[in-house]
């Protein structure tokens, strides 16, 4: 009952006509920057910071919202129109959508997609407003020592247990760690690895760090790699909407792709590639028509895209409970919360309810809103898609560089920005995933903070880690999920040498 | 940058592997050198200098681990890269720097990133995309300087406006 009285409250909030006006605003920059190719949401909310600076953080974070979910819908666009997955959780969409696509079927792909979307984002964030305010309780028994276990947890599921490489991904969280120990130390003052320069004491800006990597990064590599292959567009031919025979192939891929996004999202594990995966499997075990898949099957889209977007509202569980992001795209809203000195977690519900259930209740009205300006927008999306190479990228940097400029408009942070774009580069072309870096940097000095708190406490005793029993078990969790990627790579090379 | 063979020869000494491992080494050394720096005031738990000696640490085991890897050739194969067009852009952005730097101001100095990042993606009309790019970052300018109020950086053509 306490969760209709708060979501009401947060209804109320969210349908003030101002604040209507920035969740459409958000939704449709959101679609507008999303749909360009190779910009996955993360950067769409990084590049769409510096619009939200000079609005009140109730405003602002509704528009948030907005931008979140559109980044997501006009993802799955490109990745259905021309086969770039702006991220890995688009890849699935992308194996079944394209081909739907090339086979004259892009506007029923498209709609599914949208609708699919929908039917996950308000499943999901039904599920994320009933589970909140009980994890909230759970969450405010927390010590420090807890808190610094739980981010042992996120620090290894981000990096090591899903990726392609445990060590790669553990190389790029730590290089994300060593970042965020730039600046002053909160507890004494003193400057680490500023190395004398000014710009540095304050340490790294996380969106300076994640525009460099995911932007330039991105810009530099598609130059790099231009001479391979030719992006093309595939046009929307003939009828937008889904046939009977449609509807009755999506609902249940629908359904269950959000039975596998909302939990795995939710979980502090990180990563929507693993419901979109999973989803799309079974959907191929599961299908009558098994024919077509690989040919362009509705449910290869429906599934997935369900499954994406449910465990995008999955992750905003841990982030708004714990101040725990999981994504790179949730690390980035972290950084929109911070910027108004806004911390998520357990005290920003007791603090500020009208804020976080505000964002609530605008995570439903942007969905709506998705549904009612997506399709019908489609053919402006679409032109989007079909600006030339050369310029799209100009101007993506250039409002790359934008953001930079107009917060931080020194020789330093310019060149750090420049920087992060060389090491995105590089990490893109030697295949080290970037999400990790951006989490390291975020939850890296928190992590360090709780876990000097704790020892403060226990008056220099490291025991306190494993007395609590919440946190003994946690930094269990962290250990065999850190182990677990290795012995299994050992059974998996036992398996092939016996073949 | 050549492509890697497939299969068995691909199974040598990766350099690019190697020059990773070294610098995870060196800024893993450079972690320990600055904690050194550090005065250690706290009574109880930890002083600011544990966590980079931790953090060191960790990017010292994982050097090893990337050498290793090298050792082994076991990186993902890569494909041939246009250094040219990243050197483009490169120099897109020290033009960039340089321009905001001595005071050019902002349309000056994006529209010179947007020329040569237009020219890495194999355009070759400089003038007309010099035009684009004036008109464009003008009009960027206008949206943010006067509707949100941003404060971009000013030059000698931000003033005539």
């Amino acid at each position: 009952m306490e969760t209709f009285a708060a979501l009401a409250h947060g209804m109320a909030v969210a349908v003030q006509p101002m604040n209507l006006l920035y969740a459409l605003i958000g939704v449709f920059l959101g679609t507008a920057v999303g749909v360009l190719p190779g910009i996955g949401p993360a950067l769409t909310v990084a590049l769409l910071l510096p619009v939200t600076y000079k609005l009140d953080p109730g405003g602002s974070l509704i528009m948030f919202a907005g931008i979140y979910y559109g980044g997501m819908y006009g993802g799955s666009t490109t990745a259905i129109l021309i086969n770039t997955p702006g991220e890995s959780a688009s890849m699935a969409t992308a194996l079944e959508g394209n081909k739907m696509a090339k086979a004259g079927r892009g506007g029923p792909a498209l709609a599914t997609s949208a609708i699919g979307s929908f039917v996950a984002g308000t499943i999901a964030t039904i599920g994320l407003a009933f589970l909140a305010p009980w994890l909230v309780d759970f969450a405010v028994r927390f010590g420090p020592e807890d808190y610094f276990a739980l981010m042992c947890v996120a620090f290894v599921t981000v990096s090591a247990t899903f990726g392609d490489s445990p060590i790669r991904g553990l190389t790029s969280l730590f290089v994300g760690l060593t970042l965020g120990l730039i600046g002053i130390d909160k507890l004494t003052g003193q400057a680490r690895l500023a190395f004398g320069i000014p710009e540095l004491l304050d340490g790294v800006e996380v969106t300076t760090l994640a525009v460099g990597l995911f932007a330039l990064g991105e810009a530099l590599y598609v130059a790099s790699r231009r001479h391979h292959a030719e992006e093309k567009i595939e046009p929307v031919r003939g009828s937008l909407w889904m046939t009977k025979e449609d509807w009755k192939r999506s609902w249940k891929p629908w359904l269950r792709g959000t039975m596998f996004g909302f939990p795995i999202g939710a979980l502090p594990a990180g990563g929507a590639e693993i419901p979109t995966f999973l989803s799309y499997s079974t959907e191929k075990r599961l299908t009558k028509h098994p024919e077509e898949f690989g040919k362009g099957a509705i449910e290869g889209v429906a599934g997935p895209e369900a499954a994406n977007n449910a465990s995008a509202a999955g992750t905003l569980v841990p982030l708004l409970t714990l101040g725990l992001p999981t994504s790179a795209t949730a690390a980035m809203m972290l950084a929109g919360f911070q910027q108004y000195g806004l911390n998520p977690g357990p005290l920003l519900f007791a603090e500020r309810p009208d804020l976080v259930w505000g964002l609530i209740a605008s995570l439903f009205i942007a969905n709506v809103m998705l549904l009612v300006l997506n399709l019908p927008l489609v053919g402006l999306w679409v032109k989007l898609l079909a600006i030339p190479q050369p310029w799209l990228y100009a101007g993506i940097l250039v409002f790359a560089t934008m953001g930079t400029i107009a917060a931080k408009p020194s020789v330093v942070e310019l060149s750090m920005l420049a920087g992060f774009g060389v090491l995105g580069f590089l990490m893109r072309r030697f295949d080290f995933p970037i999400a990790p870096v951006v989490v390291g940097l975020i939850l890296g000095p928190i992590a360090e903070s709780q876990l000097r708190r704790a020892l403060a406490i226990s008056l220099g005793d490291p025991l306190v880690l494993l007395q609590s029993s919440m946190s003994a078990t946690l930094l269990g969790i962290a250990l065999i999920a850190l182990l677990a990627p290795f012995v299994l790579k050992g059974l998996g090379r036992f398996k092939a040498s016996e073949d | 940058m050549t492509d890697l063979p497939q299969g068995e020869a691909s199974r040598r000494i990766d350099r690019a592997g190697l020059v990773i491992a070294a610098a995870l080494a060196v800024l893993a050394g450079v972690l320990v050198w600055d904690a050194r720096q550090l005065a250690t005031t706290t009574m109880y738990g930890m002083g600011p200098e544990a966590m980079p000696v931790v953090v060191a640490v960790g990017l010292g085991i994982l050097a090893i681990a990337n050498l290793i890897d090298a050792l082994r050739g076991n990186l993902p194969p890569r494909e041939s890269a246009d250094p040219r067009a990243v050197l483009l852009i490169l120099g897109g952005l020290v033009l960039l720097i340089a321009i905001i730097g001595l005071g050019g101001g902002f349309i000056l100095a994006t529209s010179a990133l947007f020329v040569t990042t237009s020219a890495a993606f194999g355009r070759r009309a400089i003038l007309a995309d010099s035009a684009i790019a004036l008109v464009m970052s003008t009009l960027i300018y206008l949206a943010f300087d006067r509707l949100l109020t941003l404060s971009l950086p000013t030059g000698p053509l931000e003033r005539l406006l």
